[in-house]
């Protein structure tokens, strides 16, 4: 037996890999990518390295301008807002908020969604059709009247906002994934899997899963972008987070009254959603032509 | 001696609705009666819309006829009954490409029907799969591709492979070579005719290519409108056609090969 065998070195890139190297050609995407992995990591780690607490209020250095400002100082990178608080602790503890309760919302949505849509795809039918259009009257109203409405009944606070944004998340993922059921379903390759003897659900988690994914990845990164708009939104408008707590939508409502003051309070959050949306955005981008070109060859 | 797979008075109905006030057309196939022995070859042949795909899928079981029966070795198929069917009765798409799923390896293609069909371990599994691949004149290294890695020609053998697999005894090939340029073609065909003689199975096959139904088959059905027209020896049928419709399209056949030969 040959000590090195040249057959088994040999790669066989699977789709998956494929659109990495896709992806990996565009720089801007990549750039994207980096930027959102940073995100990620500070967003995980930065509450562990940060030395303030994001809701003690310091009255001896209130409005203390960024490091970069002749009378700013180093202890306060990014400065202190009107009551004291460091406005690069609040940013960070404010994105894990607003990033990490986005990206819950948005797998919660998918899984609800998927599994409605994945239930509508393989009936057909009336049952079909209402499962289909379900949650459909969410998708005529904004999220923001949808959260107003919710709010009124039960009173303003993270929960509810919540609740909102997932309800206008998951009627799209319905749609979707019905949609692409429905045209794989009669595809010769799904018709072999059901002469073999597989089960609807054995179909839709082995034959069509893996097809999905694609699908699923770019629609995820769209509702992330949504979903951090809303949450900030919300925010934004008092109806989500309550102050204290840090989220960045309630930093800039509450930056607002001391933006001529102190414009790097309302700045320094307002910069940390245009960044993560941007990368979202561009990441979203590049993985859509990345899985386009990749069946190209 | 009773045959392989008999059809007995099999018919389909469908009702084609364009809208909700037009009358429904309905669309009948049948009845279709014939015997299949053991290493033989039927041919099905006729016209697009002539219902020869569905008769496919009726053998097949991908659309459950409205009345008649199939015996296989005098055994009633019930056509709800996959699994009974699936290691026996095993079917070959016209398109190639769209018979194999994107996202999986052709190893993961071909383990599925044994995983749901046999209780083999996974060794055993991987085994037969590489046996199967080597059997239909590829590699073993090939169950590691995925389809678009593979031309056509692999893929349609890849496809075989998923239908042997299972050892079944009826093979329904429903114009597998279609979409095959002539030499791919005609490695296919000889393929198949190794792989009838090596295993003694029986092909159901159709076409509308007579140079290769008349090449391949022992016998030939003819269907026009969902009816047999025609049906016997395919010596008998192509030398003395007894349908006008038969008739016209080996005229037609016949003056092809002529003009080509004469260039």
């Amino acid at each position: 037996m040959l000590k090195s065998n040249l057959y088994q070195e040999e790669q066989f890139p699977s789709p998956l890999r494929q659109t990495w190297y896709e992806f990996r050609k565009s720089h801007l995407a990549f750039i994207g990518l980096c930027i959102l992995a940073s995100i990620t990591l500070i967003v995980i780690l930065g509450p562990f390295v940060t030395p303030y607490s994001p809701l003690t209020q310091n009255t001896d250095a209130l409005l203390v301008p960024p490091a970069w400002d002749g009378n700013g100082g180093i202890s306060h990178v990014l400065g202190t807002d009107g009551l004291g608080r460091d406005v690069l602790t609040r940013v960070i503890h404010g994105s894990r908020v607003t990033f990490g309760i986005s990206v819950f919302l948005v797998l919660v949505a998918m899984l609800i969604g998927v599994l409605i849509g994945a239930f509508a795809g393989m009936n057909t039918g009336m049952r079909s059709s209402i499962l289909n259009h379900l949650l459909d009257s969410m998708m005529a109203i904004p999220t923001l009247l949808i959260a107003i409405i919710i709010v009124a009944i039960l009173g303003p606070g993270l929960v509810n906002s919540m609740w909102a944004i997932t309800l206008a998340l998951i009627p799209q993922f319905i749609h979707y994934t019905r949609d692409f059921v429905r045209t794989e379903v009669n595809k010769e390759y799904v018709i072999a899997a059901r002469l073999d003897g597989a089960s609807p659900a054995r179909i839709f988690v082995f034959s069509l899963l893996p097809n999905m994914v694609e699908m699923l990845v770019v629609q995820g990164t769209l509702a992330l972008s949504i979903a951090i708009l809303d949450i900030s939104a919300l925010g934004f408008l008092n109806l989500g987070v309550q102050s204290p707590y840090a989220e960045l939508g309630a930093m800039l409502s509450e930056g607002l009254d001391i933006a001529y003051i102190a414009p790097w309070s309302i700045a320094a959050p307002g910069a940390a959603i245009f960044i993560a949306i941007i990368s979202i955005n561009v990441v979203g981008d590049g993985l859509r032509s990345a899985l386009r070109n990749r069946l190209k060859y | 001696m009773t045959a392989l797979l008999t059809v007995k008075n099999l018919k389909f109905k469908r009702k084609v609705r364009k809208n909700w006030w037009q009358k429904a057309e309905k669309f009948v196939i049948g009845p279709i009666n014939f015997e299949l022995n053991a290493g033989e070859t039927l041919a099905i042949i006729g016209d697009n819309g002539s219902g020869k795909s569905t008769l496919a899928n009726l053998l097949a079981g991908v659309v459950t006829p409205s009345s008649g029966q199939l015996l296989l070795n005098g055994q009633k198929l019930r056509h709800r009954n996959l699994k009974q069917r699936s290691l026996n009765i095993r079917m070959i798409f016209q398109h190639s490409k769209e018979s194999l799923n994107p996202a999986l390896t052709v190893g993961t293609i071909l383990d599925e029907p044994l995983k749901l069909n046999t209780n083999l371990d996974a060794r055993e599994r991987k085994e037969k799969i590489s046996t199967t691949l080597r059997q239909v004149g590829l590699l073993r290294e090939h169950a590691h591709f995925y389809r678009h890695m593979l031309s056509d020609g692999q893929r349609q053998r890849v496809v075989l492979a998923r239908a042997l697999i299972l050892n079944p005894q009826v093979i329904v090939a429903d114009e597998p070579f279609a979409a095959l340029d002539p030499s791919v073609r005609s490695q296919m065909v000889n393929l198949l005719m190794r792989l009838q003689r090596e295993l003694g199975l029986s092909y159901i096959f159709i076409s509308h290519n007579l140079g290769i139904v008349r090449h391949i088959s022992d016998r030939v059905l003819v269907l026009q409108n969902g009816k047999v027209i025609e049906s016997g020896k395919t010596d008998v049928v192509f030398n003395w056609p007894k349908s006008d419709y038969m008739k016209k399209l080996l005229t037609a056949h016949q003056s092809l090969v002529l003009s080509k030969l004469l260039d």
